[in-house]
């Protein structure tokens, strides 16, 4: 019931949030967190906010209580200071105070928790994310050759050959040669390692993210809600171009999906481009006959 | 004090007298008030040079694109072409590192620990000196070749291609043992060992003297709360710091001598590393801000010309938030990949901190109120302090949320939150410290108008530095880079016209001790006039060389 309540108040915070909705990476002058894409990250903003009818009047109660100190008991204008130095009946109240508080946070943040790490659904999709420095390679666990193929930051000398010249659909440090593809509306369960050292395996419009550790095979998990090309960084320290491995994923129809599978078992970047065609249309410098052939 | 001298006897002698060379007063000192003042010189020094790395991070961060650091490496390093972007790329990574260590284990905690309360807390628990000046003598003179060690990491190599530890201050395995096989990383590691011996010297004195030295009558209970502070900082001090020091032990004989503690190819665990040093970590960071709570109820409660509000309350909160401290380090580690279980016990009990930190929060604001308030420059540092706490707190409480962690964690939220706690919290106590005993420590007086020139330009600079990465941390942007997408231009510009304002905020705060200094004015035994009723007080200014020779007698 409680979680029902949430997903309301959720959908409304969204909408009273929407002005700057529905980009899938960072705009300019961004002051909140990035536009949900799956239901998680829809409950990650609606517990940011949350959180904040909590934070703010705490800290403007702090804020008027000093100011209403620097103004009533400034030396001039109460010469004789009290002596008081004890008041156990508001001394009990402003420790249980923030203990009532607490709770109020702590219940919703408890079924936000459980939500992300116990999944109720089976996987459909099982994909393995392996940290490199720099980059990230990914592993498709269907039929019986598994697809595999690195994903590296999109150089600009590159973007004419790929396709990827506009910089507001694939911007500079975010778009990289091959996307990860996964079909919308599936559980797509994500085993994320590391080769070398730490790197973490971050989408924010998905509300995922999850070290990438070398010996350690880690879980995380996403269903996503619409279509589109939504973008990560890397999140821990891994050397000097931990700036320049990003996390770029293509969300897509099952049938376009399976589409790119096929053709991917042979050709990942000629498969990447027949979807980019398929997906931003006509106008792209992808022939589209050509396409269609494949 | 003079006076005293003959009713000791002529064997005594020798205590009445200041050593008589300066390289005997300065270098082998054993008295407490000249130790602190050598760790607050060298705090000042080592601020300085932390400071102007986290200003060289702004300024190449100040746009999208690799600004400055290409050069840098090239001046510095002398690399050329693709060689010094890669160097510069790996430099920015060892500016945030040396950054961070610098402030943590060379400015901010010589100046609270080795500083402030080497100079009062003896004098405030009416003790002649600590309990074993020849070990304070050594604390300090260990930190100087720490510090040496981690400034000489920098020009040393690091991983192929590059000079200087760029793991950052967690150094976390592998990157900081097969990532980086050059010496850097042992310099830093070795560095952390004699600075982390330095504190731990140092923590046994101050348990020892607070324990022991009390004047008669002086109770635990009637101990001022900067005592009370410093007592629980140095039990923190003791108990975190051998686990760092076996950690990074492991991390030493992992990269030299074959050892696998960390190295999952042989069988270790990166994740046992975090833990480690987290277990050290977090209580450290509570090494940083309570001998500063204890700094600010001094000065609440002097300039309201009050007693302190629930002085037991006060005490017990910062007790509490030493203990709990120790019990919440892996939600440094959210993202690492833990059960659930363990995820939802380090949420509890991080947000359990939040009680006691109220608690201190409301009493500084009950010790002024009803009081009669004097706007001297410590007590608006002090009330700047009590403030941007605050604002660091609620964020603290939000980041406490695994579940929403998952979103902020490792980003600039992560780091916008912890300088409002610490760069805005620790750093205003120790310049409120600063301000409120600089009459005491030097028999003069500060100007009232540089200082509070001081405190309006630092205050509107760090608040542009680091409010404006709340947004940055929303939006996505992860730390430590040295380069981001264009959407983060806007706000990373306005972070970066903060840090130039702070940097100017310094530069006066220097010229007003050198202002103080020409012009000699004489600051009287007490200053502040009836509220400032600890002990520090009662003697001249600057004190005596040797003070409390006949004990003072605590009602």
């Amino acid at each position: 019931m409680k979680n029902k309540a949430f997903a309301v108040l959720a959908a409304l915070g969204c909408l009273l949030f929407a002005s700057t909705a529905f980009a899938d990476q960072p705009f300019d002058w961004q002051k909140g967190l990035q536009p949900a894409a799956t239901s998680m990250m829809e409950e990650i903003r609606w517990f940011e906010q949350y959180t904040l009818w909590f934070i703010v009047p705490v800290t403007l109660f702090v804020l008027v209580l000093l100011i209403l100190v620097v103004v009533k008991f400034r030396e001039s204008a109460n010469p004789v200071p009290s002596k008081t130095s004890h008041n156990t009946a508001i001394e009990v109240v402003w420790t249980l105070g923030p203990v009532v508080v607490l709770l109020f946070l702590a219940i919703p943040s408890f079924q936000l928790l459980t939500k992300q790490l116990a999944p109720t659904e089976e996987p459909e999709l099982t994909i393995k994310a392996t940290g490199f420095q720099w980059y990230w390679g990914y592993e498709y666990q269907v039929g019986e050759a598994p697809l595999s193929f690195d994903s590296l930051l999109l150089q600009d000398g590159d973007r004419a050959a790929a396709g990827k010249e506009d910089k507001g659909v694939y911007p500079r440090l975010l778009a990289v040669d091959n996307e990860l593809v996964v079909p919308v509306g599936k559980h797509v369960r994500v085993l994320v390692t590391a080769a070398d050292v730490i790197h973490a395996f971050a989408m924010p419009s998905f509300g995922v993210k999850i070290d990438a550790v070398p010996g350690r095979l880690n879980e995380t998990w996403f269903k996503a809600d619409r279509e589109g090309l939504f973008y990560g960084q890397c999140s821990e320290l891994c050397g000097k171009d931990h700036a320049f491995m990003p996390i770029a994923i293509r969300v897509v129809s099952q049938e376009k999906f399976d589409t790119w599978l096929a053709a991917a078992a042979t050709n990942v970047g000629e498969a990447n481009k027949a979807l980019m065609a398929s997906v931003d249309g006509a106008d792209k410098s992808v022939n589209v006959a050509q396409n269609a052939a494949q | 004090m003079a006076g005293t001298s003959a009713a000791h006897g002529d064997h005594n002698d020798h205590h009445e007298h200041k050593p008589l060379t300066f390289f005997q007063r300065w270098f082998l000192s054993t008295n407490h008030k000249d130790i602190g003042t050598l760790y607050l010189i060298f705090a000042i020094l080592a601020g300085i040079i932390g400071g102007t790395l986290s200003v060289f991070m702004r300024m190449e961060l100040q746009e999208p694109g690799i600004q400055i650091f290409h050069g840098l490496a090239q001046m510095v390093y002398g690399f050329e072409g693709d060689a010094a972007i890669d160097g510069g790329k790996h430099m920015f990574n060892v500016f945030t590192t040396a950054h961070a260590l610098i402030m943590i284990f060379f400015m901010v905690m010589p100046a609270l620990i080795g500083g402030f309360a080497n100079w009062m807390v003896p004098i405030m628990i009416g003790a002649p000196d600590m309990a074993f000046p020849r070990m304070n003598n050594i604390s300090f003179w260990l930190i100087i070749p720490a510090f040496l060690l981690v400034l000489l990491s920098m020009f040393v190599e690091g991983p192929a291609g590059g000079y200087g530890a760029g793991g950052g201050w967690t150094i976390y395995p592998p990157f900081s043992t097969a990532g980086q096989p050059g010496p850097a990383m042992d310099f830093v590691i070795l560095g952390l060992h004699i600075a982390g011996a330095s504190s731990i010297l140092g923590a046994i004195n101050f348990i020892t003297t607070i324990l022991n030295m009390r004047a008669p009558g002086m109770t635990l209970h009637k101990m001022p709360l900067f005592a009370w502070s410093v007592l629980i900082t140095a039990f923190l001090l003791l108990l975190s710091l051998p686990v760092l020091a076996g950690g990074i032990t492991m991390l030493l004989t992992d990269r030299n001598f074959g050892t696998a503690f960390f190295a999952p190819e042989n069988g270790g665990d990166p994740i046992l590393f975090q833990h480690l040093f987290w277990f050290f970590g977090h209580p450290e960071v509570y090494i940083l801000i309570l001998p500063g709570f204890g700094i600010v109820s001094h000065i609440v409660s002097t300039f309201s010309r009050k007693p302190i509000f629930g002085y037991l309350g006060m005490a017990y909160a910062m007790v509490a938030i030493g203990a709990v401290g120790f019990i919440v380090w892996a939600h440094h580690m959210y993202t690492v990949g833990m059960s659930l279980d363990t995820q939802r016990y380090f949420v509890f009990a991080t947000m359990v901190i939040a009680v006691p930190t109220g608690v201190k929060i409301f009493s500084w604001i009950a010790t002024m109120w009803g009081g009669s308030i004097r706007f001297t420059t410590p007590m608006v540092w002090a009330i700047g302090f009590i403030f941007l706490f605050t604002v660091g707190g609620v964020t603290g409480v939000q980041l406490a949320n695994a579940g929403l962690d998952r979103a902020l964690h490792d980003t600039y939220y992560v780091v916008a939150h912890f300088h409002y706690v610490l760069s805005l919290g620790a750093v205003f106590a120790i310049f409120a410290a600063w301000y409120y005993w600089f009459p005491k420590m030097t028999g003069y007086m500060y100007s009232e108008f540089l200082g509070k020139l001081h405190f309006w330009v630092m205050f509107v600079g760090v608040n542009l530095i680091f409010f404006p990465q709340h947004f940055l941390g929303l939006a996505g942007m992860p730390r430590r880079y040295i380069d981001y997408p264009d959407a983060f231009a806007g706000w990373n510009a306005v972070s970066s016209y903060g840090s130039y304002i702070s940097a100017f905020a310094v530069l006066i705060f220097l010229f007003s001790i050198v202002e103080a200094f020409a012009k000699k004015r004489v600051a009287g035994d007490n200053p502040w006039g009836e509220g400032a009723n600890t002990l520090e007080w009662q003697l001249s200014s600057p004190p005596p060389f040797h003070q409390w020779e006949q004990l003072p007698k605590i009602k």
